[in-house]
């Protein structure tokens, strides 16, 4: 049985870089001052493949990330039953996601690593029990707690809290109102900005899935360049065997191109950690789209509970005037059945009183619920996009360092090869 | 005491007037003095294609121009247009007036693979350059550059007339046409030749072995170019859903662009300059292993008749004179062939030199391009200090 342990501490230091990022973006707030990833290291340092039996009692094997916490200043109380690492598989960390997204609607969630390998270059496995894939995914995990945990609102959160250290953390079901998420229904008045929003993270996320598959081809399509040169390495010291004067440059000229043809396996595995930075901000454009649906969802609500009101102010005016403005079953049957009593008419009058006058102060709620969800989320998607220009600029960056890289490498091979070749 | 004068000291008898054995002397006279242009006399050079529209057929002509200090030229100066069936005559007759020597092979007539459009630019550029390397590669040589053939091929105005006379005009050299017999089957081949033979089996099959590397390279390359062509625009389309990712994106767009063209430049190249110096040695080898049949042949006839010769036992210590000739025969053609091979792998160590040594430049040079296009890019991501 493999397990992947970082080497020691000090590499530590190497992936909270998106942790120094929030604080860079929010060392001049406040909120900072609160924020866990501050006070607290979060790092998951491990996985392990471990088998055991679900709740069906059927045998399954899975991996477990060890999640270790370290205060950074020892002034915060420390309880008892405290735990400084812990093990946690995948399928938790969605049971937190899923909470934090049903609990913070107006808050873009920080997604979580993709769930199977996608958009891989094919040299590289699908495979979800794959090392590289385990451990790429245990960066991802452990950038999620990162993420979490400098978000300003997020990090505040007592069950995430309990799930960086404490072995059982309440449980928790995603309410109905997540699962109205997936009906279909119509808003008469959406909010501009959010169809804005709505628009773009459609965009983006399509624009990041084409990037993210032709990148891959093109990875793929440059395994080969690469690796067909080093056939060359072969046949130059085939060839170098029959030659007198040119058989030296020949032959180091091979071992030169058998370097180039093996130079691309780190180049490409390098290039995939730019892959995992691009699937991040595609995970996040759903992320996105998930509040805009909350807030559509909301103004759904919002609009069904002042048509309800309307009716029933309709309805009171009705029964109050005698007179049926419009077609009803209820006009046709007092038709056909003669009419009520004025004290029968009376009750009824006044339970829609009430109820209108119930209706009337829960649509009010209801607004100044919707305005204050829009005011949070805005404030939350302008921190988003801040997040998001810095990061993709990091990220771009350090992919065109790959790429310098690469070029460099590429001259060296070629010059060595060059002053082979000069020599014979 | 014997007139010992005209025999070298192991007894073989020095033919003065035979072209064919001085010329490995005059080989390796020249082979040194080679290097430097200073001592040529003959300057040839292929170019000006021009495309000839008839109603029979359509081909390309080729512009011959020759510069010399010869007696054997009239003028100092021709200039003449050739197409490819003249040199294809020229080289054929060479074959045939010269068979003790290697003649330098011409571009294949046909492009099996693919349907290449012969009129293309770019091929008859492949080929214009192919048939000058086939003529310099002619006047570069001792014997062969003295050719009669060549002589006509360079200055006669109507080449055509002399492809008619054929033979009757240079009857000359009809003994040497008629120098290769067949039918006789050598038993084993001298250790020298064989080991040529053997050096040409193995260069030849790695020579064939780089040349479908070279063509799978071009290959990989072209669909990597189509993958980075559909790769490069994306940022573009991202670029404009943003704001202020907007303008690096499209540096980062602009950049795969700019790749792409150093790739399409070096896929080019590969194409243009480095297959054809491969093609042209891959036939070059299969030119002298037919010498060295054609010499394995003569040396099979030569001893098919000292043998017929000593089976008479006739007590004569002289052998008879056809069979002299024969050995002298086998005599020139070895010394020619070993001079041939000897300048061949000179050329050749030199060509390589030059063609690798070319493929490594071109690679420099492409990743050279593709450095400059990544860095410039980075001031466009990198954060503008304090604009806000």
């Amino acid at each position: 049985m493999w397990c992947g342990r970082r080497e020691g501490r000090a590499s530590s230091s190497l992936c909270p870089a998106w942790l120094m990022l929030h604080e860079s973006l929010f060392s001049s707030s406040e909120k900072m001052e609160d924020c866990l990833a501050k006070k607290m290291e979060i790092t998951v340092s491990e996985a392990e493949k471990r088998t055991g039996r679900n709740a069906m009692n059927i045998q399954e094997t899975y991996t477990a990330y060890l999640i270790e916490t370290r205060w950074v200043m020892r002034a915060h109380s420390q309880s008892m039953w405290m735990l400084d690492s812990l093990w946690r598989r995948y399928s938790e960390f969605e049971l937190l996601r899923n909470y934090l997204s049903v609990t913070y609607p107006h808050i873009v969630v920080p997604p979580l690593p993709e769930k199977r390998a996608d958009f891989v270059w094919h040299k590289l496995s699908a495979d979800n029990m794959d090392p590289d894939f385990v451990e790429r995914r245990r960066i991802g995990l452990e950038n999620f707690l990162l993420r979490v945990a400098s978000h300003p609102v997020l990090c505040q959160d007592k069950i995430f809290y309990s799930f960086l250290t404490q072995l059982f953390f309440p449980f928790f079901q995603a309410d109905s109102r997540l699962k109205a998420l997936n009906a279909t229904f119509r808003v008469k008045n959406p909010d501009k900005r959010f169809t804005e929003l709505k628009h773009y993270s459609d965009e983006l996320q399509s624009v990041i899935s084409h990037l993210l598959r032709v990148r891959a081809r093109v990875a793929d399509r440059l395994y080969g360049v690469y690796k067909v040169h080093g056939n060359y390495g072969r046949v130059f010291s085939e060839w170098s065997a029959i030659e007198k004067e040119m058989g030296d440059g020949l032959q180091s000229a091979g071992h030169h191109m058998d370097v180039y043809a093996a130079s691309i396996d780190d180049i490409l595995e390098e290039e995939e950690h730019y892959a995992d930075q691009l699937k991040e901000y595609l995970f996040y454009a759903e992320a996105l789209r998930a509040v805009c649906r909350k807030h559509e969802l909301m103004q759904y609500d919002l609009e069904m509970a002042a048509q309800d009101l309307t009716s029933k102010k309709q309805q009171c005016e009705e029964l109050a005037t005698g007179t049926v403005r419009t077609f009803s079953l209820k006009g046709m049957t007092s038709k056909l059945f003669g009419q009520e009593t004025p004290e029968q008419r009376e009750a009824k009058i006044k339970v829609l009183e009430e109820q209108i006058q119930e209706g009337e102060e829960q649509l009010k709620s209801k607004n100044l619920e919707g305005r204050d969800f829009v005011k949070s989320a805005w404030a939350d998607i302008e921190r988003f996009k801040e997040q998001k220009n810095h990061d993709l600029k990091e990220a771009l960056i350090s992919y065109a360092v790959m790429q310098i890289s690469m070029c460099k490498k590429g001259i060296q091979v070629w010059t060595n090869a060059k002053e082979c070749f000069s020599k014979m | 005491s014997p007139d010992l004068s005209g025999f070298l000291p192991n007894g073989t008898p020095v033919d003065t007037s035979s072209p064919a054995s001085s010329s490995s002397l005059l080989n390796r006279l020249q082979l040194d003095d080679d290097l430097d242009g200073e001592t040529r006399d003959l300057f040839v050079t292929v170019d000006d294609p021009k495309k000839h529209v008839c109603t029979m057929e359509t081909y390309i002509t080729y512009r011959v121009t020759t510069k010399t200090t010869r007696a054997e030229f009239d003028l100092p100066e021709y200039s003449v247009r050739r197409r490819y069936q003249d040199f294809d005559w020229l080289r054929n007759k060479l074959e045939e007036s010269q068979p003790t020597h290697l003649i330098p092979p011409l571009p294949e007539k046909f492009v099996v693979k693919g349907v290449v459009d012969r009129f293309s630019e770019e091929f008859v550029e492949t080929r214009r350059k192919a048939l000058d390397k086939f003529l310099k590669r002619i006047t570069d040589h001792p014997v062969l550059s003295f050719n009669d053939h060549f002589n006509v091929f360079l200055t006669a105005k109507d080449l055509n007339a002399y492809k008619k006379q054929g033979m009757a005009l240079l009857s000359k050299m009809g003994e040497s046409v008629k120098y290769v017999t067949g039918g006789y089957k050598l038993r084993s081949r001298p250790l020298e030749f064989a080991a040529i033979g053997e050096y040409l089996d193995t260069f030849s099959l790695k020579l064939g072995t780089i040349d479908r590397i070279a063509q799978r390279i071009i290959k990989e390359q072209l669909e990597y170019l189509v993958e980075l062509r559909e790769y490069g625009p994306v940022y573009s389309t991202w670029g404009a859903l943003e704001v202020e990712l907007s303008e690096p994106l499209e540096g980062l767009s602009a950049c795969i662009g700019n790749c792409c063209t150093a790739l399409e430049e070096l896929s080019e190249d590969m194409t243009e300059d480095f297959l054809p110096v491969l093609r042209e040695y891959i036939l070059y080898s299969e030119s002298m292993k037919n010498v060295l049949k054609k010499r394995d042949q003569v040396q099979a006839e030569y001893e098919a008749k000292l043998e017929a010769v000593a089976l008479k036992k006739e007590d004569r210590p002289k052998v008879p004179t056809d069979v002299e000739k024969c050995q002298d025969r086998v005599e020139c053609f070895n010394a020619d062939l070993k001079a041939d091979m000897e300048r061949w792998q000179n050329n050749k160590r030199q060509d390589f030199r030059q063609l690798l040594m070319g493929m490594a430049d071109k690679n420099i040079q492409y990743y050279e391009k593709c450095l400059t296009a990544w860095e410039s890019i980075i001031p466009l991501l990198q954060d503008k200090p304090e604009t806000k």
